[in-house]
Parts: structure tokens; sequence; C-alpha cells
């Protein structure tokens, strides 16, 4: 599904990413754990094409399409999803406005046709309840207001309303109590099938913990450094970074 | 003394002017005069029209209508507005002159005519507000229209009466070569009374170039309530002026909020005058352009008196090479304690070469005040961008949807749904580049 061959990215002239290597199949979720600053939200960046960010070296490709040659709306509509690790406020625009315009904008792309007034407004509350989000929150601005814990709840909650091929979960676990941990892996499990793959960014095993991960990558310094299956995140949790930085300085 | 061609067509014409005119609108044209000779194009304040070189603007060999003839074109017959649901009170100014309503079903006492008209049948009431409000000492395209305006909307609600219905004027711009209209209208709200007008500019030509100066006077009675609404949708060679004077009374309250959406040159002058303890205003408008279209707003708020609260908000959206400016003053008089007063200004630039100038002045001269202003130039948020397109969304419909929020609050402080609807759709087309012109009307299409 996904092919990631010794990509290189920089920002305002900075390398952050140096030679990523990563292939993900459908039906799998890898985690992508590594410390602070190591270019993991940059990796998600570059795969969704924020502009900010220039890829000087390697290929990415999804389904067989040249990802680099798509416009970040144009790789959305192929079907990846970033949960962002900060997602932004739109002050003024509201989320049913904002949800409306992103289906019927990807529906378009896949020649269908505008999904009607209370079709969509019926999607939007089964949706929300999946993840138990409160009313209060979709009749408001997007993201406007919203506490740390119910940004990623929102995340999740357009996840399910777009269902991805691809969901990038940036740090979706950070800010969330322990019942909205649950609510909201609960719900990346249940959207998950046989044919859509996921990506946990994550620095806490906890997560793992409810979302079972098929590998476990370390991101260092711009580069995959370590692959594993979930035991490795347990290992990390026990022995820290500095194990990495170990082995790496003994090679 | 500064020459140029409406001194000399004075000094030809104003016998003329005056005999076709009531003695009422006659009594101020040599003062008029006088003080355009000495002003020409400008301001007593070299600042006030900093950015308008007008000139250039007023260069044009403008056609006066100095015998006050009325225009050919039948609005009644060639124009329909049909904001939906709006069932307003239809009156149209064509160029310079007030054109007779068909119908009117008007509550007792109200009277909406033309300004010549009101000269001429209701002088004991108009006599003390014509000109009353206007500062020709200090700005010669005042004094401009005072030498000229023979005719315009007049409009007076009586004490106690409230009016369900909004008042609808349509100032029209027609002729089929260069004109210089110069309209002055005169609206009274008497004690506790209550209105609501809209007033809609439009051109019918997109090919010839004409000018409006228009005035309008507003004198808000004690504890009245009144709503001023200006919808903007001219042509690229269209001059418009206006200059907007709201006088307030004790504990009125006013709602001003002017919008462009088409145009070619325009200039409001907008003045608050707070006159009476517990006068409340609100100032609203808004500026989207694109091309080489200009849009000046130069407004000053007056707090005369104590206990009066004003808020101001302003946005320009610039695309192409748009210009806008805005001027905003706020005076709190010595001794006017408990003033209230807020400005915002916000302003989006889509381009490089749209240009957007702002000066808010704060001039207070008193201490126990709440002020504050704020202003803000700058680009579309680029994050809420990225985070649209992430969800599917295209650049060009997150764009609207960036701008139709950065409209939003200029649309709430529309108080008629049917206007505010019909702004939003054509808000809406303008933004996306499909024209601004109101479906139906016959004019604009
Ligand atoms: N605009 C920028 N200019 C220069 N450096 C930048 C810029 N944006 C990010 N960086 C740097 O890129 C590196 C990678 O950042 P990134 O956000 O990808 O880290 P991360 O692995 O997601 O970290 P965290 O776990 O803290 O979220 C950091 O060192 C950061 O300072
Ligand atoms: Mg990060």
């Amino acid at each position: 599904m996904l092919e990631i061959k010794d990509l290189h990215a920089e920002i305002n002239g900075k390398e952050i990413l140096k030679g990523i290597n990563l292939t993900i199949n459908k039906g799998e979720v890898h985690a992508l754990m590594g410390p602070n600053g190591a270019g993991k939200s940059t990796l998600s960046s570059v795969l969704t094409g924020h502009p900010a960010y220039k890829v000087t070296q390697g290929t990415i490709f999804f389904n067989g399409k040249d990802l680099l040659q798509l416009t970040p709306e144009e790789r959305a509509c192929e079907g990846i999803f970033l949960s962002f690790q900060y997602p932004v406020e739109i002050p003024g625009v509201s989320m049913v406005n904002f949800m409306r315009t992103a289906i019927n904008e990807q529906r378009k792309y896949s020649g269908e046709t505008p999904l009607s007034a209370s079709d969509f407004l019926r999607l939007m509350r089964e949706k929300k309840d999946f993840v138990e989000m409160d009313n209060k929150l979709t009749n408001r601005s997007v993201n406007e207001g919203f506490s740390g814990g119910e940004k990623k709840r929102n995340e999740i909650f357009q996840m399910a309303m777009l269902e991805p091929k691809l969901s990038i979960l940036d740090e979706t676990d950070s800010g969330l109590d322990i019942d909205a941990l649950r609510i909201v892996a609960s719900g990346v499990n249940k959207l998950k099938t046989k044919e859509n793959a996921s990506i946990v960014i994550t620095h806490y095993q906890r997560l793992l913990d409810y979302i079972v991960p098929d590998f476990v990558h370390i991101l260092f310094d711009g580069k995959i450094v370590k692959t594993g299956t979930k035991e490795l995140a347990l290992e990390l949790e026990e022995k820290g970074y500095d194990w990495i930085k170990k082995d790496l300085a003994a090679e | 003394m500064k020459n140029n061609q409406f001194i000399s067509f004075f000094e030809e014409y104003g016998s003329l002017i005056e005999e076709n005119s009531p003695a009422l609108l006659n009594a101020s044209r040599k003062k008029a005069f006088q003080e355009f000779l000495r002003l020409g194009f400008s301001s007593s304040d070299a600042d006030f029209y900093r950015f308008m070189d007008l000139p250039t603007l007023f260069a044009t060999d403008y056609g006066i209508n100095v015998r006050g003839l009325v225009p050919t074109f039948n609005p009644y017959r060639n124009f329909h507005c049909d904001v939906p649901g709006i069932t307003s009170l239809l009156y149209y100014v064509v160029n310079d002159t007030f054109v007779a309503a068909l119908q009117s079903n008007l509550p007792d006492g109200v009277i909406v005519c033309g300004l010549k008209y009101a000269a001429v049948h209701y002088p004991e009431l108009l006599r003390q507000y014509y000109g009353a409000s206007i500062d020709m000492q200090y700005d010669g395209i005042s004094a401009l229209n005072m030498m000229f305006a023979q005719d315009g909307f007049f409009m007076y609600v009586p004490e106690g009466v409230a009016l369900e219905k909004p008042i609808q004027l349509v100032n029209i711009l027609a002729a089929n070569r260069p004109l210089l209209a110069n309209s002055h209208n005169v609206i009274i709200i008497g004690k506790g009374a209550k209105s609501k007008l809209v007033v809609c500019d439009h051109t019918m030509d997109k090919n010839v170039d004409v000018f409006a100066n228009r005035i309008t006077e507003v004198f808000v009675d004690d504890g009245a309530e009144y709503d001023h609404y200006k919808v903007e949708s001219t042509t690229e060679t269209t001059k418009n002026f206006c200059t907007l004077v709201v006088n307030q009374k004790e504990n009125s309250n006013v709602l001003t909020n002017v919008i462009s959406l088409h145009n070619g040159v325009s200039r409001n002058n907008i003045k608050v005058n707070l006159n009476g303890c517990g006068a409340n205003t609100m100032l609203c408008g808004m500026f989207i352009g694109g091309k080489n279209q200009h849009s000046d707003n130069a407004t000053s708020i007056l707090h005369h008196v104590p206990a009066c609260n004003s808020r101001e908000l302003f946005k320009y959206i610039l695309d192409e090479n748009a210009k806008g400016n805005f001027l905003g003053r706020i005076q709190v008089a010595e001794g006017a304690s408990k003033t209230e007063a807020f400005q915002i200004n916000r302003n989006i630039c889509l381009t490089r070469e749209a240009r957007m100038y702002t000066k808010p002045q704060l001039e207070i001269y008193n201490d126990d005040v709440k002020c504050s202003h704020g202003a803000t130039i700058g680009q579309l948020d680029d994050n809420a961008m990225f985070y649209m397109r992430q969800r599917g969304i295209s650049e060009k419909e997150a764009r609207l949807l960036l701008m139709s929020a950065f409209a939003a609050d200029i649309l709430d402080n529309i108080r008629i749904t049917s206007l505010k609807d019909r702004i939003r759709m054509l808000i809406d087309k303008r933004l996306r580049g499909n024209g601004s012109h109101c479906d139906g009307c016959v004019i604009c299409k």
C-alpha cells in the first residue's frame, strides 16, 4: 500500500529526514516511536504534502501512485488521513460546514454525487456516537475553544467520517484522559479492516496495549534505526532511548 | 483659489440651478461655493484624502443636471429588486433625482419623498436639518455637493412610530455620457421611533464614467432606533463618494453597516456625532475588492457627551491589485466620562500587489474612558489552509471557507434576515469570482 524509499526531506534548508525506508501493507498497524525532535511529525507532514517541507531525495508510492506528484487534497482524497499532533482551530468555519465540504470534495474526487443533507446529518450523528463526542462540539467552529482532549477526539471523529485507507495518528493519545484513551483506541480498532492500515505515532507503550501494532519502528535523528514487533515497545519503555543511542554508538 | 471645471460651471449655471430649486436648498449654495473655491478637491486636513488623487478622479468632463430634469430612465419599470422576502418599501433616486413612488402604504405621519418636494412642502420640518451636520469648511467634496444638490431622498418617522418594514432606497446611476450626480438625503427619526433603511448603489452602464457624490444626514432623536445598511454593487467605471453623518441624541441606538461588493473607486466619509448621553452606535463595514478596485472608509466617531458607547468593525478582503484604506478616528471630548469606544480593523491581502492602508486615530481628552483599537493586515492562515486540504478540501474551496468565515461577523450585524441571507449569498458568489450582482436585478446582469 505505502512504499517509502530513501526519503530525505528538509525544512528551511535544514535536513530532518535522512533516508527513511518503510513499507506498509494493507491490514497492518505500524507504531512509530522515537525521541522528541526525531522527525516523526515531519514524516507525517511529508506524507500528507505539507508545502513547507521539501523532499530532496527518495520516493513515496501509495497504491501505485507517486505521492510526491499529488497535492495535499489529492492525497487526502486518495485515502490518506492525518490525525494532527496539534489540530488547528478555524474560527468562523463550522464543524458541519467543514465536514460536509470535506466529504463532498472527496466524493467528487471519486466520481460520486454529493451526500444529501439528510444523509450527511445521519452520518454525522452515527459517527459522533461512535467516538462519544458531545453535540456541543460539532455545533461549534472547527476546534475553536476545544480542550486538548476534545481536539484529539475530534480528529478521530473526522477519521470515522472520512474512512481513510491509511491513517496516521500523530500522538493522538497525548492529552487524553484514561476514558478518552479507551474510547479513541476502540474507535481506531473498530475502524480497522483488512483493507486499511495505520501508522500510530506515540511515546507511550500504554496506547499499544489498546492498539496492538504489527510492527514497531524507532525513528532516531531522521532515520529508522530499529524495527521489531510489539515487544520492542516494551523494551524501549524499560530501557529508554539511551539504550538505542548506545547500540548506535557500538555499531 | 484652485481652478477647476466645477468652479466655472457654477459661475455659469449657478443662477439656472437656483431658478429650478426651492429657496431652502438655495440658501447654502453661495456659502458652499465659497468653501469650494477655497478647498477645491481637498480637505483642510491634508491627510484626509491621502490615498486618493482627487483632481485626477474629477478630471473627466462630467455633465451636471443643472435644470433638475427628471431622468428618462424609469426604475419602476426597468428595475426590479428581488431580495426574497424583503418586502421593503422601495424608492429610487436616479442620478440625483428622486423618482416618485407609484404606491405607498406608510403608517400615519411617516413621510418619504424627494428632498426637493420636502423643501417645498415641509420647509419648516426640513430647514433646521438640511446641511446642519455638514462641515463644508473641512471638506471640499461636501461643499461641492451642496453647491449643486437639488434633490435626493427625504424620510421622516415621527415620535413613537415603529416602521415594521424596512425602507429601501436604490440609488441608480443611469447615463450615456459622463455625469456627476450630487444627491442629498435627509433622514429624521423622531423620539422613540424605530426604522431600518437599506440603501443599494447601482450603475446601469458598465462603460460610462459616472460619479456619485452623495450626502446623507441622519438625525436620530432620544430613545430612537435606526439601522442603516448600504450595499454597493456598481461598476469599475463608477466613482462613488458618500458622506454619511449620523447625529444621535440621548439613549438612541444606531447600527450602520456599509458593504461594498463591486465597485470602481469608492469613498465613504462617515461621521457619527454622539450628542446625547447613553447613545449607542455600532459602525461596521466590509470591502471585497479585486482588479484595480479601490475603497476608502474614513470614519469618525465623536463622543461629545458622557456615557455613550461605540463599537466599530471594518474588514477588507483585497485580491489582485485592489487597494483599501481605513481611517478610523475616535474622539472623546473633555467631560465625556464613562465613554466606551472599541475599534477593530482586519484586513486580508490575497496577493502581493494588493495594498491596504490603515490608520486608527484616537483623540481622548478625558480620563474615565474605555477605549481600544486594533488593526491587522495579513494573509489567510496557512495552518488552517493545510488542515482543510488534508481533509480533501481543495485549495480554492478552503480559501473560500476562510474568507466566508472572515466575513461572518459583518453578516452578524445585519438585522434583516432576508437581507442577511442575500448578502451572504452575494459574498459567496463574489468570493467565487462569479460577480456579485443581485439576481433578478435587471441592472446588474
Ligand atoms: N520550521 C522549522 N525550521 C527548522 N527546523 C524545524 C522546523 N520545524 C521543525 N523543525 C525541526 O525538525 C525536527 C523534527 O521535528 P518533528 O516535529 O518532526 O519531531 P517529532 O519527532 O515529531 O518530535 P515530538 O516527539 O516532540 O513531536 C526538530 O528538531 C524540529 O526542531
Ligand atoms: Mg511530533
